[in-house]
């Protein structure tokens, strides 16, 4: 029950972008078409279901205060958790090299299509957000990230998703000229966002 | 014929020579200090190249930490310094780097650069760093960054790559300053944490300045949408003055 709560928490009332705005970058760059997003989307899903339970794994028995006791006492006062930025992005590299391949392998279409924002998932901040949102959260177990890493990529998916589909017929309307584009989408998002915060009165 | 071949030969070689001294002198001009290239790689960032605006790069922490002035200052203080180091060791280490793993010799090296800013921040100024939470961890992630390495350090030289860094991070940090003036004047009515309107008592009677006249506060500018809206509403001031930024669609 508790993990379920997780799930739709981390989707609705945490979402990453409408709560925290992270992964902005790629969210309003390659939100044009629903199909690019709906790529993108997935790939973020992937690489955040993956890389918050290894970064879980690896705060627990690698850079927390005392996590090295496992070695021996003598290692029990060892902290190293200085070093978790540099590890979690490792991971995250190292993964979503390993998805850059498999795109390019099985969906060139969409590897395509997507471009220079596949590498940029290793810089896409929801990826580095949720790992270092999980170390502050504290899960008690590793089945807490991994529900957390899947609904928070979820959330993002949703999103993006969202504003494909209002960008795709804003196209028609009448927009003023400056504000054609970016400007729209940012306020867009804006309005987007006060509506995901009516899900911060539930309590979970 | 072959009189002509020769001269027609020593004429090609002269001119080149004329060109390579043109580009050799060209090219020492480029080294001034601040010449005029080196200036609109500054100043190019800070507003037809401003990389929130027109780049839509590093959004992310430039609407979560805008709420008030001064930890939107500490912010572009840490960007500016982790952007113009990291671009300067990107770019010596331009020659050696193997492309196909350069996005986790990026990565490490504006890690290592980002460690530091936040052992510094914790040690001297605690309270801003707790107020920046992860967002400091996040600068590691900030697409700026990783653009300006991928498009610019890695093509160009120390000095250009170090006026490159300063450039865009100013420019980043101008829109921050410019969200957070705002957000903070409108939504608690101070500035850095002084109260710039007027005191707000418990009754109109003990209020001064504006709030004495019946002035309230507009708390949705502390809410995250707002900075969104914000941010737009920038973009639109910017393009309205600057047509060629206009997109078409």
């Amino acid at each position: 029950m508790d993990l379920i709560n997780l799930f739709v928490k981390s989707i609705f009332i945490e979402n990453m972008i409408f709560a925290y705005f992270l992964g902005m970058c790629s969210y309003l760059a390659v939100s044009k078409t629903v199909k690019t997003a709906v790529g993108l989307g997935a790939a973020v899903v992937f690489v955040l279901l993956i890389t918050v339970p290894v970064n879980y794994l690896l705060d627990n028995y690698l850079l927390q205060p005392g996590a090295l006791s496992w070695l021996g006492a003598e290692f029990a006062e060892v902290d190293l958790s200085f070093l978790s930025f540099i590890m979690f992005i490792a991971v995250i590299a190292s993964m979503v090299q390993l998805v850059e391949m498999i795109v390019e392998k099985f969906a060139p279409a969409l590897y395509g299509s997507l471009g220079i924002f596949l590498p940029l998932i290793a810089v896409n901040c929801a990826i580095l957000g949720g790992s270092l949102f999980m170390q502050q959260k504290d899960f008690d177990g590793i089945e807490g990230a991994a529900v957390y890493g899947l609904g928070s990529g979820v959330g993002w998916f949703l999103a993006i998703l969202a504003i494909a589909a209002i960008r795709e017929k804003i196209a028609y309307s009448n927009v003023p000229a400056p504000l054609k584009g970016l400007g729209i989408t940012f306020i867009i998002t804006g309005l987007m966002a006060i509506g995901f915060m009516s899900f911060m009165g539930i309590k979970l | 014929m072959e009189d002509k071949k020769i001269k027609n030969s020593e004429e090609n070689k002269s001119e080149k020579k004329k060109e390579m001294i043109m580009f050799l002198s060209s090219s020492e001009e480029k080294e001034h200090f601040l010449s005029k290239a080196n200036r609109k790689i500054l100043s190019d960032p800070l507003d037809d190249n401003n990389p929130i605006t027109v780049q839509v790069l590093g959004i992310c922490s430039a609407l979560a930490i805008t709420v008030q002035l001064r930890p939107a200052i500490v912010m572009s203080l840490a960007v500016v310094f982790v952007m113009a180091f990291s671009n300067v060791i990107i770019s010596l280490l331009r020659n050696s780097i193997p492309s196909r793993i350069r996005i986790i010799v990026q990565l490490v090296v504006v890690a290592a650069m980002v460690i530091l800013v936040d052992q510094i921040l914790k040690a001297y100024a605690f309270d801003v760093s707790k107020q920046l939470s992860i967002f400091i961890g996040l600068i590691i992630t900030n697409c700026i960054i990783m653009g300006r390495l991928e498009a610019f350090a890695l093509g160009n030289g120390v000095y250009k790559s170090f006026l490159d860094g300063i450039g865009n991070a100013a420019g980043y940090g101008l829109i921050l300053i410019i969200i957070a003036f705002f957000r903070e004047l409108f939504g608690s009515g101070k500035l850095l944490g002084y109260e710039v309107l007027g005191h707000k008592g418990a009754t109109l009677a003990e209020s001064t300045g504006l709030y004495a006249l019946g002035y309230e506060n507009n708390g949705f500018f502390l809410l995250s949408p707002m900075a969104l809206i914000v941010v737009g509403v920038i973009i639109w001031v910017q393009r309205a003055r600057n047509r060629k930024l206009v997109e078409e669609n």
